[in-house]
Parts: structure tokens; C-alpha cells; sequence
């Protein structure tokens, strides 16, 4: 029986430390997730303006910057009984979409597709059979044997340099890498052009936020303006300026938006496709807690309660029972709950019980190790992150928990997807509750929302047309609106899954503020009857090629796209209860 | 010039060991954003291909744990006293300095022994340059920026530059990357260590919506007609008149926009302590300074084509 540990994780965001206990034959018999940052970005919020917990709440992630902005302005809308014009839900509907669609490309490349390409073997490849590859299936201009023999040739003289910078000490030699060399050079140039991509496509998020990483968020509707003049028949259009949301920011958003849905469809989804009929025994493992939620996302219409009519729907899976679907309550306090047995954290009535968000409170209490440490106990407090339940349970969000609602829910477009994909696998619908069938699920969110931009774009730029030049209410802008009391809940479907924020505002300022964000819920620690987390049970009877190469449980935890940003509780010394944020999405 | 693409021809690309602490990532990710179509060689992937030997950076590299930290070690050794150290995130100290550990090492345990290599610190953001948003009142984690942990003597002093905004402008770090691989040397720094080529002018100087502010014409709501007509947005909190930056110049998304440009005012993310100005996002600035008086784009350092 040995330890592996994996710290820090890489290609994720923010600070991770796996530790996995493996019996003599070397199968994973237990394993530990821990979260091993904490900055406190609650007390920072405290007694603040709740106009600007946007910006704060932002700077939780850096990677997810869209969502914990629209989290925060949505919380305090709900609170507020605030309501935006149709224009901004359209906008805000395109800065989550394109976000999302942007983020989990990169992920796919950037962050996961290391686990299973061989760089080494891209760089022997024949770039003529590299271009055979992908005929059948996409149209995409660069798949050409001059073009694969290009990167293939920049990659060999990288090689040659002996310096190998960010793919220095990878496994290359480890033998669980199955690609042929054709297939490595192939998703390796796809690599490259990711990052080309995405830096073109969220030039759209540049048009209506300002700028991205951390776009510009208000209360109220967004804070960009259309910029209008009459044309040659007297009628407002949108007209050229040097500020506001202009007819040539409105073409570029398109461009974007097309370019977008090209890469998805001629890349990513074909990509995706191909690597996951190498590694089809990956379709049998890493399954976590079989239990999934989703608190939705996209308002389709002008609701008051946003839930009402969403593109990406609400709903809890328990057991993959996908034909019961189960509602879910934010509000309800026996519904969502955070536990805190394996937390460096305390509550006031002790570690076994579990707090609703808008009665929770967070103490910091770090009881780990303050010296240099090889191994964490799993019998004591082990990370920074809470433990959330729905209704008792351990759940997993993100991609596969909306695909797998959406399909439960019968949404024809995702139907269809999972299903073709399945038959071309020659695969079960089991074969979802896996590590390779969240990598897939995860394309076809991405395709489903991809598909969906144009909509959202077409909606308002007919609403626009239409004279509707709307884009912000200022009813409620000014706290003198406000009552003396209030509460509310913001949510959204981040890329990595179901994100809530809690605010109380008292006075017009904050006065508790909390955020339950997706990676807690999937990296979570044991809970109090000592079962763990989606991570930890994610990664039961893996085993390892090589003892010393972990890249089997890397392959699982990427698969979930983690994301550790932060996993901030602090205490609220004036009303002596807790304040607290967690983590990131 | 020429001799930099001679030597580079036949040496080794200089090693940079990226090194994450206190932080949200989003200066990565501005990283990534940087290029095309504003400077086709200012991209990631020219420089960690050609440029630079990007030894260590968490969210991007390919090994993890123990084979990560080899690599790491390895790089610092084999380039003592001269690799490029990047920071990003504020530090947790004294009694708070295991609120951040890797690998079972505290946080500034794993900076103090990073730094002592270095031959160049380039703190990146607001959170590695001034503290930003952990450090905000009352920085529960006693979070610090690498010039006060140096003025403090927690860290050694070596030659630094501070590139702040939360986050820096993609060009604006990719383009002091640049200066510094061409010319071997330093850029010129402002009293605060920033580069004066990107820092030299405030938000405002530059805004497109000057002509409005000169004119005395402000909006004083969201999307109210003068916001529809691009006046002033000093009025909804805007901090462009006492903020450093290039955002209104080299602006953002490879030249796309700028925040007081798609409507928002300028928070001011690249000054200490913004997070704590009175007032806050949306309270008036009171605050005018000056700049240079130009508002031409900063000429981009040019690296030499591949």
C-alpha cells in the first residue's frame, strides 16, 4: 500500500492537492481532495455597496470572469426585485454563452487534451495521412498536409532546441498514451490554433463589456448603450461612434459569433470524437457520486423569476434516475446545506451540523500542518473547502449534469448529439457516467450553447430594429429605492457547473454575502458520515501504469475542470456570524 | 537587434519560471488574450515557442505534482541568478501564511526561495504588485505584494518591475516581456516601478469621451442619453482621471474596446489600493492628475520574426 500524491494538480485553475491510497496491487483504494488557498474575499465584501459586489465577486476567477459578475448582479437584483430590459437579458445571455463556449475549448485543449496527445509521437507524424484524419468529417480550411507538416516541423525544431519549457517532464514515455502520431500532430495543431482562436472570438465580450478578462457588469441591465442615429428614412439605427455598441461592433460581435460555432462544429466536436474512440476503456471509469445538478441558465423571456423559462433547465439527478428529474428550491433551507467536517473552518453550534447558505456562517480555524508536509490526514480537517449537500446528498455539476438533464428533460438538440455519438462509439448510454463521458458531454454543451449564440444575437439585434434601444432600467440604481431589508439569491450555470450567490443586504449595504460555486461541489471533502466528494470517489480503482506517473487520476480530475480559485470564508465580527465565499466556478 | 536574433540563433531561450500565489488566474488568461490583429508577434504561443522557455506555469504546463516541482527546480538551478520570475497573486503572511500552500510548502516559503534566483521580478497584476483585492480592508489573510514583502525584508530585493491592472492589459505584459528579451535592460519605471511606456498616461487623458468631459456634458445614468451620446462617465464613478493605465491607448482585446468605452467607468485596477477608494465603484473621484499630455498608442516592443 503506497500514497500518491499529485500537488500541485496542474492545468487547472488555482490550488489543488490530490492524495490517493492504493492497495498492493496498486488499485486506488481511497483518495483525498484538497483545496490549499484561501484569501477572504467575504469580510472584503462586507458593509460594502452591493451595487459594486460584482466586481469583487469577479475577482473570485479570473478563468470563469463572466460568471460570478452576472451571479452577483442577478443575487442582488432578486434581492431588489430589480428587473433589466429585454436587450440586456439578450446581452447577458451572449457574454455567459460566448464565455462558455470559449472557456471550455480551451479547456479541452489547453487544460485536458495533454492527458491523452503525445507531443514526442505529434512530431514523427506524417502530415499527408494527419490530413486524411478528419476528410469525412469537417471542412475546417487548415486540416492540409502543407499545414500539419508546418506545425510539425515547428514542434521537431522546438524538440531539437532541448528546451522543452511548458512540456518539459511530461509521461511521454508512459504507455497509457494510445494516439497514433497522426492523431497527436493532428489535436497538437489544434492546440495551437485554440489559442488563436479564443483570443479572436472574446474580442465580442471587448464590444459589449469593455474588455475581457473582467468585463464591465451593473445592476440593473448592462452598462453599454446602443449608439443610435436616424438614417436616410428618419429611423434610429445603430449609427458609427467612438463609444457605445455601434453597427461596426455589431458586425464584429457576428464575426465572432460565427467563428465561434465554426471552430466548435469543424473542431472541437469531431476532436472530440475521434480521441474518445482511442480510449473507449475510459467510457468504464471515473464515474463520481452518480447524483447531478443543475440550476440552469439562459432566460428566455422577460420573467420577474428568472427560473421560469430557461434554455439550460433546473433540476437535481439522483441515483441516474434521468426519468425523474427533481425540482430544486435555492431558497428552501433543508435543500442546499454546507458541511464543514473536513473543513479548516468552524460554525458556532460545532462541525456535524449543515447550514443553508443564507443562515450560513464560516469561521477559519486551520488546523493543518504549519511546517513542511508530505501527506495530509483524512481523518481530521484537510482543505479549505466546504462540503455542500443537496438534500443529504453529494452532487456533481457541470457539463455532464446539464447534458444529462437536458436529455432527462428531453431537449431534442442534446438528444440527438448524445445519441449519434453513442451509436458512432458503438456505445451504452452507461457509458456517460464516466471520464470520457464527461470529456464528451462537455463538446456537446459547447456545441448546443455554440448553436445558440446566433439565436440570442438575431433576437436582439430584431429587437433593436424594432426601436427598442434599451439597455439598462435606473429605477432601482439609486439605494434610496431601496427597503431597509432584503435578501436574494443569484445563480447561473457556470462552464464548470451550478454557481448561487446569497446576499443579505441591510441599510443599503452588505451585510452577508455567499457563494457555493461549482468546484466545491465536485472537489468537496468527506462528508460527516465520512463518504466523499465527486473528485474523491471519481477516482476509486484507478490504477497506474507507472507507480510514478500519475496520469490516470490527472486524466479523471481534468475531466471535471477544476477550478480552486478560492475557497474564501470569513467571520462578520459585528454581527458574530459568518461571512463567507467559496471558491470559484 | 541584430545581435539579440544572432544570440538567440545559438543560445538558449532565457528561462522563465511563472510562479502563482494568492491569485484568480484572470492574468493568465490575459496572457492568452494578447496578439493578433494588434501585433502578430506578441502572442503566447511566439513566445513560449521562440522567445521564452517557459520552465514552470501551473495552469499551462504539462507536468503535475512531483514531476512539476522537478522541473522547476531544475530550471532555477540550472539559470541561478538569472532566470525571469513572474508573480501573480498577493502572498498570506504571519500567522495566516498557511492559508496558501503547494506541495506541502507554505506560499512564502516557496516565493523567498524563488526570488533569491531570480535575476528579474516581474510582478504581474494587482494582487502581485500592490496587494489587490485579498489585501483590500482588512486583508484577512495579512496578504502582501512582492514590493512590500522585499521592502520588508521577508523576500530579497532584486531588480523588479510591477506591471499592475486587475488584470494588466494582455499587450502591456506581453510587450514589457518583449522590451526586456530585445534590450536586456529594464524599461523606464514610474515612482511605482510601472513601465512609463504603458503607464504614463491616465485613463481619461486618452478617453474617447474627453471631448465631452471638456464640454461639460456627463451622463448621470446608465444608458441616459448622454450615455447613449458617449458623455462623461465621471459622474457614475468613473476613476480614468487618477488611474495609470493604457486602456483608453493600446485598449483592450487586441484594440477592440475599453471599459469607459463599451460604458462602464474605469475602476481604477491599476492603482494601490483602489479597492478602498471613498466612495467606492461608484462614488465620484476626486482626484485629477496629468500625464504625459500624449495620447499616440505606445509603440509595441517588436520582437524579430521567426
Amino acid at each position: 500500500m503506497s500514497t500518491i500524491v499529485i500537488d500541485p494538480v496542474t492545468r487547472i485553475e488555482g490550488h489543488l492537492r490530490i492524495e490517493a491510497e492504493t492497495d498492493k496491487s496498486g488499485v486506488v483504494t481511497s483518495a483525498l481532495s484538497s483545496g490549499t488557498m484561501m484569501r477572504g474575499i467575504e469580510i472584503i465584501l462586507k458593509n460594502r455597496d452591493p451595487r459594486e459586489a460584482w466586481a469583487f465577486t469577479q475577482r473570485i476567477c479570473g478563468v470563469c470572469t463572466v460568471v460570478h459578475g452576472m451571479t452577483s448582479v442577478r443575487a442582488v437584483e432578486d434581492a431588489l426585485g430589480y428587473t433589466i430590459p429585454t436587450n440586456a437579458r439578450h446581452i447577458r445571455n451572449l457574454l455567459m454563452g460566448s464565455q462558455l463556449v470559449q472557456d471550455q475549448v480551451t479547456h479541452f485543449y489547453q487544460l485536458t487534451s495533454m492527458d491523452w496527445i503525445n507531443v514526442v509521437s505529434a512530431s514523427q507524424a506524417n502530415p499527408t495521412t494527419t490530413a486524411e484524419l478528419q476528410k469525412c468529417h469537417s471542412k475546417w480550411p487548415n486540416n492540409t498536409s502543407a499545414y500539419f507538416e508546418s506545425v510539425r516541423q515547428k514542434l521537431a525544431n522546438f524538440i531539437a532546441s532541448g528546451q522543452l519549457g511548458l512540456f518539459s517532464n511530461g509521461y511521454w514515455d508512459n504507455p497509457g498514451y494510445k494516439l497514433p502520431p497522426e492523431m497527436n500532430l493532428m489535436l497538437f495543431a489544434h492546440w495551437l490554433e485554440a489559442l488563436e482562436w479564443q483570443r479572436k472570438v472574446l474580442r465580442m465580450q471587448a464590444i459589449f463589456g469593455g474588455r475581457n478578462p473582467h468585463p464591465n457588469f451593473t445592476i440593473g441591465g448592462v452598462a453599454c448603450s446602443f449608439h443610435m442615429a436616424p438614417n436616410a428614412a428618419g429611423i434610429l439605427v445603430p449609427a458609427p461612434g467612438s463609444t457605445g455598441v455601434d453597427q461596426a461592433g455589431l458586425d464584429l460581435v457576428q464575426s465572432c459569433i460565427t467563428d465561434m460555432r465554426n471552430f466548435v462544429v469543424q473542431v472541437l466536436r469531431p476532436d472530440v470524437l475521434a480521441l474518445a474512440s482511442y480510449y473507449k476503456d475510459w467510457f468504464t471509469r471515473g464515474e463520481g457520486v452518480g447524483n447531478f445538478l443543475t440550476y440552469g441558465e439562459y432566460p428566455q423571456d422577460d420573467n420577474a423569476d428568472l427560473a421560469k423559462n430557461l434554455f439550460v433547465p433546473r433540476g437535481a439527478i439522483l441515483d441516474r434516475n434521468l426519468s425523474n428529474i427533481q425540482s430544486v428550491d435555492l431558497r428552501k433551507t433543508d435543500e442546499v446545506q454546507e458541511l464543514i467536517p473536513s473543513s479548516w473552518l468552524g460554525y458556532t453550534k460545532g462541525k456535524s451540523i449543515g447550514l443553508h447558505p443564507f443562515q450560513g456562517e464560516t469561521t477559519p480555524d486551520y488546523t493543518g500542518p504549519k511546517a513542511p508536509y508530505d501527506k495530509l490526514d483524512a481523518s481530521k480537517p484537510y482543505s479549505w473547502m466546504k462540503t455542500p449537500h443537496w438534500k443529504g446528498h453529494h452532487m456533481e455539476v457541470g457539463p455532464l449534469a446539464r447534458v444529462l438533464v437536458m436529455y432527462g428533460k428531453r431537449t431534442a438538440s442534446v438528444r440527438d448529439h448524445v445519441d449519434s455519438a453513442l451509436k458512432d462509439l458503438g456505445l451504452s448510454f452507461d457509458a456517460m457516467y464516466s471520464t470520457m463521458g464527461r470529456i464528451l458531454a462537455q463538446s456537446i454543451d459547447t456545441h448546443v450553447v455554440a448553436d445558440q449564440l446566433q439565436v440570442w444575437f438575431n433576437q436582439l439585434t430584431a429587437n433593436v430594429a424594432g426601436g427598442d434601444f434599451k439597455t439598462h432600467n435606473a429605477a432601482k440604481f439609486n439605494p434610496s429605492t431601496w427597503p431597509a431589508s432584503c435578501k436574494g439569491v443569484g445563480f447561473t450555470e457556470a462552464p464548470r457547473g451550478a454557481l448561487g450567490h446569497w446576499v443579505t443586504i441591510d441599510a443599503a449595504k452588505i451585510s452577508n454575502y455567499q457563494c457555493i460555486v461549482p468546484t466545491t461541489w465536485n472537489a468537496a471533502p468527506r462528508d460527516t458520515g465520512g463518504k466523499g466528494g465527486p473528485y474523491e470517489m471519481a477516482l476509486l480503482k484507478h490504477t497506474l501504469a507507472v507507480s510514478s506517473q500519475p496520469l490516470e487520476l490527472l486524466r479523471t480530475i481534468h475531466s471535471f475542470n477544476p477550478c480552486m480559485a478560492c475557497a474564501v470564508h470569513i467571520m462578520d465580527p459585528r454581527q458574530d456570524e459568518t461571512l463567507k465565499v467559496t471558491v470559484c466556478a | 537587434m541584430k545581435a539579440f536574433t544572432q544570440a538567440l540563433g545559438a543560445a538558449q531561450r532565457p528561462s522563465v519560471i511563472w510562479m502563482s500565489f494568492q491569485h484568480c488566474t484572470g492574468c493568465s488568461e490575459s496572457l492568452m488574450r494578447s496578439g493578433s490583429p494588434l501585433s502578430d508577434r506578441l502572442t503566447v504561443e511566439n513566445l513560449i515557442l521562440n522567445f521564452i522557455s517557459l520552465d514552470y506555469h501551473e495552469t499551462l504546463q504539462v507536468a503535475a505534482g512531483a514531476a512539476a516541482e522537478d522541473a522547476r527546480m531544475a530550471a532555477m538551478k540550472a539559470n541561478f541568478g538569472k532566470y525571469i520570475l513572474i508573480v501573480d497573486g498577493s502572498v498570506p503572511t504571519a500567522e495566516n501564511e498557511w492559508w496558501l500552500a503547494v506541495n506541502g510548502h507554505s506560499g512564502l516559503s516557496l516565493l523567498h526561495e524563488a526570488v533569491a534566483g531570480a535575476g528579474l521580478v516581474l510582478a504581474l497584476g494587482a494582487c502581485a504588485t500592490f496587494g489587490g483585492i485579498p489585501a483590500a480592508f482588512p486583508n484577512p489573510s495579512k496578504a502582501m505584494g512582492v514590493s512590500d514583502l522585499m521592502d520588508k525584508g521577508m523576500i530579497d530585493k532584486k531588480p523588479l518591475i510591477n506591471i499592475s491592472g486587475c488584470p494588466p492589459i494582455p499587450e502591456v505584459i506581453t510587450g514589457t516581456i518583449a522590451y526586456y528579451l530585445v534590450n536586456q535592460a529594464m524599461p523606464p519605471l514610474d515612482a511605482l516601478g510601472r513601465p512609463l511606456v504603458f503607464f504614463g498616461k491616465t485613463v481619461h487623458d486618452c478617453c474617447p469621451r474627453l471631448d465631452h468631459f471638456n464640454a461639460g456634458e456627463f451622463a448621470t445614468s446608465f444608458d441616459d442619453d448622454g450615455a447613449r451620446k458617449g458623455h462623461c462617465l465621471l459622474m457614475l464613478g468613473c476613476k480614468g482621471p487618477d488611474t495609470f493605465n493604457a486602456c483608453t491607448t493600446t485598449k483592450w482585446n487586441q484594440g477592440t474596446s475599453s471599459p469607459t468605452q463599451a460604458g462602464h467607468g474605469c475602476i481604477g485596477c491599476s492603482e494601490p489600493n483602489f479597492w478602498d477608494k471613498p466612495g467606492g465603484v461608484y462614488g465620484f473621484s476626486s482626484g485629477f492628475k496629468t500625464g504625459d499630455g500624449t495620447c499616440a498608442a505606445p509603440v509595441l516592443p517588436s520582437l524579430p520574426l521567426i
